[in-house]
């Protein structure tokens, strides 16, 4: 193992970390938007909504999210879309991990005890009211944890940006070992800093959790 | 630069093939993660604490890292200590070996569900720890945890787009390679999306009877 190599690199590496640090945080907060949105139309009255949301979800979970980045950063102009590397990677990766979380937040929602919204419609609440102030405070408690796992899996794909060339720590580490013939070093320094980050990231999901279970 | 769909079926051939590859490299993946899974499931269990920390080491690294990181370290890595297999032997490794540590998780957690008394039973009729193990435990836990194990490998459908990275000419970089001769990339990857969400169909559709099956049986 070639430490005094690891060590001459490793600067890069972190600042290539907060690349990834930045597309994770970014695209985290895309996908809850549109998982809401999903979510939404997935538990629409309107059939056409109910429709759209399952074809989101159907879609975006039925092929690669490589895939789906190709078609937006190398596709993307033909059909009059101009994105640099890192916005498609953002926009690309939000609205793929959207799905899955949508998924997550309908889950959530659904395995909330049917009798609570009767219960609060008997008490007089509009639809939405009851929605509001009954079903979606329980189920927010519930989908924490798996909207954790979901994050956890989002800051592994941000490594599929290293495809259109944004430079992150999957691609910093395609790069050194192409140029230093050391792959495992490589992947021990990108690897660590990614369980770094994934760590924190859980360490946070387990406080946000307990603290809403407390409430 | 408008949209023209009509270039495709010159190239239909090639990323039909591509599709081809995507399948085996699937198929073999699937069989290594499954495999390997149970292999790494027992060792995690059963295995001394010599042998069972490396591999402790090993399934870490791998749950807390890309699949893409690991591809590189594994084509470039048996590049290095000599061994020069072609990409797509380093492809089904790499995607096997990801998914293998996903499916140990799953089947660590159907064996110890296996209840203790089976176990005892099989080894009051005479047979050894392994024996037991092999002929008894695994085939239950085995059924358990087909479900999400199927789903794992759905996501390696989905997940195997990114063995084209390291050259293995499957769905995508056959995609890639009539895009590079027709500067058409909208058509060609939404072609390769639409044959991947089929593929993708078709295996939840046989995942659900299969479930079905076992709920049955049950």
């Amino acid at each position: 193992m070639d430490y005094a190599l690891m060590q001459r690199v490793f600067p890069f590496f972190l600042e290539a970390a907060w690349i990834t640090i930045l597309l994770s945080v970014l695209t985290a907060i895309l996908g809850l938007i549109c998982a809401m949105l999903g979510t939404a139309a997935r538990l629409s009255r309107f059939r056409v909504l109910r429709f759209l949301g399952a074809a989101y979800v159907s879609v975006f979970r039925g092929t690669p999210a490589l895939i789906q980045l190709f078609i937006l950063y190398f596709g993307g102009p033909q059909i009059g879309i101009q994105l640099d590397a890192f916005e498609a990677g953002v926009i690309g990766l939000g609205v793929n991990v959207g799905a899955y979380m949508t998924e997550t937040m309908r889950g959530a929602i659904i395995s909330v005890d049917k009798g609570q919204g009767e219960a609060a419609r008997t008490l007089g609440m509009s639809k939405w009211q009851a929605m509001r102030n009954v079903i979606l405070p329980q189920a927010m408690r519930l989908m924490i944890r798996p909207l954790g796992v979901n994050l956890n899996t989002l800051i592994k794909s941000t490594a599929l940006v290293a495809a259109i060339s944004v430079v992150e720590l999957t691609y910093t580490a395609q790069r050194y070992i192409g140029s230093t013939y050391k792959p495992f070093e490589m992947f021990l320094i990108a690897g660590l800093l990614y369980m770094i980050i994934i760590y924190v990231v859980g360490l946070a999901v387990t406080w946000a959790d307990r603290k809403a279970r407390l409430n | 630069m408008g949209l023209d769909f009509s270039v495709i079926p010159k190239y239909l051939d090639i990323v039909l093939l591509g599709a081809l590859w995507t399948i085996g490299i699937t198929v073999g993946a699937a069989l290594v993660s499954f495999f390997g899974g149970i292999f790494l499931a027992v060792i995690a269990l059963y295995a001394p604490a010599v042998v069972r920390w490396p591999f402790r080491i090993f399934s870490f690294l791998f749950l807390g890292t890309p699949l893409l990181l690991q591809l590189f370290l594994i084509y470039f890595g048996l590049v290095q200590i000599g061994i020069d297999v072609p990409a797509f032997v380093a492809g089904v490794i790499g995607l096997g070996l990801h998914f293998a540590v996903y499916n140990s998780e799953l089947f660590q957690t159907s064996i110890l569900a296996v209840d203790k008394g089976q176990i005892e039973a099989a080894r009051t009729l005479g047979l050894s720890r392994m024996q037991a193990l092999r002929k008894v435990v695994v085939p239950q836990a085995v059924r358990d945890v087909i479900p999400p194990i199927g789903n794992n490998m759905i996501a390696l459908l989905k997940d195997s787009a990114l063995v084209s990275v390291i050259g293995v000419s499957e769905l995508t970089l056959s995609a890639q390679r009539a895009i590079g001769s027709t500067y058409r990339p909208f058509e060609f990857y939404v072609l390769v999306a639409a044959i991947y969400y089929i593929i993708n169909l078709g295996m939840e559709a046989v995942l659900r009877r299969v479930e079905r099956r076992i709920q049955a049986s049950k």
